[in-house]
């Protein structure tokens, strides 16, 4: 029986996270997301697991790498220039194929910016953030029920491929409060084994974790077996939402905290008649691309709303690839627009 | 010549060494250090529950020199991941194999917190002076007037900074179980070095915190000495500049 | 005086003439002769003055030499100088 509780999205997170057989998180304080720091010392430990407040972020991340080759379910949360800061210690998990959950309670940028809700970090989760070519699993919850869902899911999904997963959300979403139907605990003996973990090499050979390949026909190999599973999330993995995409006229695409605000306008649009739907990406990375070039077939415009300078709205367009006007709109620096600007906006297209 | 039959082996390579050669130049103190912490993990036992990590460094391969579980760092992290590793599985035993930019650089935050939370990890500190790995660019560790390639002139402590005494610094604090510096210069003090190596991981094993076992360890590329004459180098100059001996002693 | 003997790793041994410069009796010295990867490698030149103390072992850097004693007479402390293991089965 699912147990509901009313909870901010930040702790919906940190809950599901427990939830999920995390046992051991790392964190340093930055708001938007003090409440998952604070959430995890109160409760994991009660859980059994090790709360740890890090000297830094990067130490932090640091300690996930450690605690992720043990073999056991590890979690960092931070805001954006602290995930600034954790991005070299994340190319080495992806590196090293080690799964870990990350979340990123987004804030305005770049610098220190500010601590309103924004979506410039877009590009810094899907597009690398780290150097090398790699990549993150990228889920983007829109309610605090999602975000519980997806920080559940984020782990198994991690574990699957031994590929790190990062949560973007933001701090409209982090502090809102809902109702939320948390899922059932796991006992973290009953997950899937992990062979590869740093266990001690008793009865077996030593088991070795680095990302470290002097040899580029070695590393090359390395890099195109970890692709491999990238094509396999691709082709399993891609979710989003649609919300009267079957008449439309004009396609909103947006997601998170935006994606949320994007149905407003659609109800809205819908009373006064106008055939807007929206497609939401739930997973960021992989991307929908072909659940977006289908629709594009069919509408006049898509247009992306993003809280910010169009970082999204590159992936619509290569999903688009010249089939509609891709038209953008968004605000930056924390700033977040209205249903009815948003609205007024869609007119221009029907 | 005797034959082996007659014969008892008296030194043999630590069974937790891999057989894989070291990557490390002919005299370097590093292998030897390698060599000396494998026979201490033999000696106590431990080979099975032991987790070594590397650093960014000429000890880059470390990971795979020894036969227990292995993990590379990324440069200066390497107490961080101890403290993951450890946190997730206290039975491990964990071992951070660092040179002096590593721990005395970039990683200084980490080392420093790592020791004053008293994490329950044993911290090899391989103090040569210079970046190795690099080319022998100047250390924290690199003494007053001393040359690198990136000091060509010699360190000039008014702008560049004194040598950092590590050991020293980490005595300080209240939680580290064992901190002492040590050096590999003569089998006199390699034999007290290997105690010093010993008594650390002990600690571990009987759960008393963190130990730092700094070692003074040679360079002969980086400083263009062979590998006798930058042992003497090390008697008579580094010696007086990072004092050896026990710094803290909680056990 | 003990009867030791000393073998080297020929494979392993970087010509970094360390153990030599250690050996209390002058058994070592470095040969003319050069492994695969092209170092000069350490011999015994002297192998009936080698006492066994394990002194050139514990200082390579490489592990590329092991040491054996003649089997101890009772009474005497074999492998009391060398704080490396002398288990090897
Ligand atoms: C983030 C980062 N910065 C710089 C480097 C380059 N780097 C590799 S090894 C090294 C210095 C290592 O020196 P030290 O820790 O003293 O080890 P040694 O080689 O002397 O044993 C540096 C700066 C790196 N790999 N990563
Ligand atoms: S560069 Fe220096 S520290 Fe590195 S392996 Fe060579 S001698 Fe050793
Ligand atoms: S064991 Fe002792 S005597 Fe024999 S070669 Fe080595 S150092 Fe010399
Ligand atoms: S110390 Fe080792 S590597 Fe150096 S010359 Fe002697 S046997 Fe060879
Ligand atoms: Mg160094």
């Amino acid at each position: 029986m699912a147990d509901r509780q009313l909870m901010t999205g930040n702790e919906a997170m940190a809950e599901a996270a427990i939830r999920a057989g995390c046992r051991t998180y790392f964190g340093y304080p930055i708001t938007p997301q003090n409440e998952i720091l604070e959430y995890m010392a109160a409760h994991l430990p009660r859980a059994g697991g090790t709360f740890l407040q890090a000297e830094s972020e990067v130490a932090a991340i640091n300690m996930c790498y450690g605690a992720a080759a043990a073999g056991v379910r590890t979690m960092t949360s931070s805001s954006s220039p602290g995930v600034s800061l954790k991005m070299e210690g994340i190319s080495y998990l992806a590196g090293a194929d080690l799964p870990c959950v990350i979340l990123n309670v987004a804030r305005g940028g770049p610098g220190l910016g500010n601590i309103a809700p924004a979506q410039g970090d877009y590009f810094q989760a899907t597009k690398g953030g780290g150097h090398g070519d790699y990549r993150l699993i990228v889920l983007a919850p829109s309610t605090a029920q999602e975000a519980a869902d997806l920080a559940g899911l984020a782990f198994d999904l991690s574990d699957q491929y031994r590929v790190p997963a990062l949560i973007l959300a933001d701090g409209m979403l982090g502090q809102m409060m809902e109702p939320v139907a948390l899922p059932p605990h796991r006992d973290p003996a009953t997950l899937p084994p992990k062979p590869w973990a740093l266990t001690g090499a008793k009865g077996r050979d030593p088991n070795y974790i680095a990302s470290f390949a002097l040899e580029p026909t070695v590393l090359r190999d390395l890099n195109v077996r970890r692709h491999a599973r990238y094509r396999e999330i691709e082709a399993r993995e891609v979710r989003w939402e649609e919300v009267a995409t079957a008449d439309a006229e004009v396609l909103l695409v947006a997601y998170g905290t935006m994606g949320r605000i994007a149905k407003t306008v659609v109800r809205r649009g819908r009373e006064r008649g106008i055939r807007v739907g929206l497609l939401r990406p739930i997973t960021l990375w992989p991307f929908p691309y072909s659940p977006i070039r289908k629709l594009a077939e069919r509408v006049r415009a898509v247009l992306t709303v993003e809280l910010s300078a169009g970082q999204m709205w590159e992936d619509v367009r290569l999903a688009v690839e010249g089939r509609c006007a891709t038209p953008f709109y968004g605000e930056m620096g924390g700033v977040v627009p209205t249903p009815s600007e948003i609205l007024t906006e869609v007119m221009r297209h029907v | 010549m005797s034959s082996t039959d007659t014969m008892t082996k008296v030194f043999a390579r630590p069974r937790s060494l891999t057989e894989k050669p070291f990557t490390y130049c002919p005299g370097c103190d590093h292998g030897l250090l390698t060599r000396i912490l494998a026979g201490a993990i033999d000696k106590l036992g431990i080979q099975e529950r032991t987790v070594i990590i590397a650093p960014v460094g000429c000890a880059v391969f470390a990971y795979e020199w020894f036969r227990c579980d292995g993990i590379q760092a990324s440069h200066g992290r390497a107490a961080a991941v101890a403290t993951g590793l450890k946190r997730a599985n206290p039975d491990l035993i964990v071992i951070s194999y660092q040179g002096d930019g590593d721990l005395a650089a970039i990683g200084t935050a980490e080392t420093i917190h790592a020791a004053n939370r008293g994490e329950a990890i044993t911290v090899i500190f391989v103090n040569n002076q210079i970046y190795g790995m690099t080319g022998g660019q100047m250390a924290p560790t690199t003494l007053a007037g001393q040359r690198a390639t990136s000091c060509p002139e010699g360190r000039d402590v008014r702008t560049m900074g004194h040598p950092l005494p590590v050991a020293e610094m980490i005595a300080t604090l209240a939680a580290p179980a064992y901190v002492t510096r040590q050096s590999l210069h003569d089998p006199k003090h390699v034999a007290q070095a290997t105690k010093a190596v010993e008594k650390a991981l002990r600690y571990q094993v009987e759960g008393k915190g963190y130990s730092l076992v700094e070692v003074l360890s040679t360079c002969p590329t980086g400083w263009r000495m062979p590998p006798a004459v930058a042992h003497k180098h090390v008697a008579d100059v580094v010696t007086g500049a990072f004092p050896l001996g026990d710094l803290v002693d909680r056990g | 005086m003990p009867n030791g003997m000393v073998v080297v790793d020929r494979e392993r041994c970087k010509g970094c003439g360390l153990c030599v410069g250690v050996c209390p009796f002058g058994v070592l010295e470095l040969s003319a002769t050069y492994n695969s990867a092209g170092y000069p490698v350490v011999s015994a030149s002297h192998p009936e003055k080698c006492t066994g103390c394990t002194l050139c072992a514990q200082t390579c850097p490489d592990v590329a030499l092991e040491v054996y004693r003649e089997k101890a007479v009772a009474g005497s402390a074999v492998g009391s100088s060398a704080e490396t293991p002398t288990d090897h089965r």
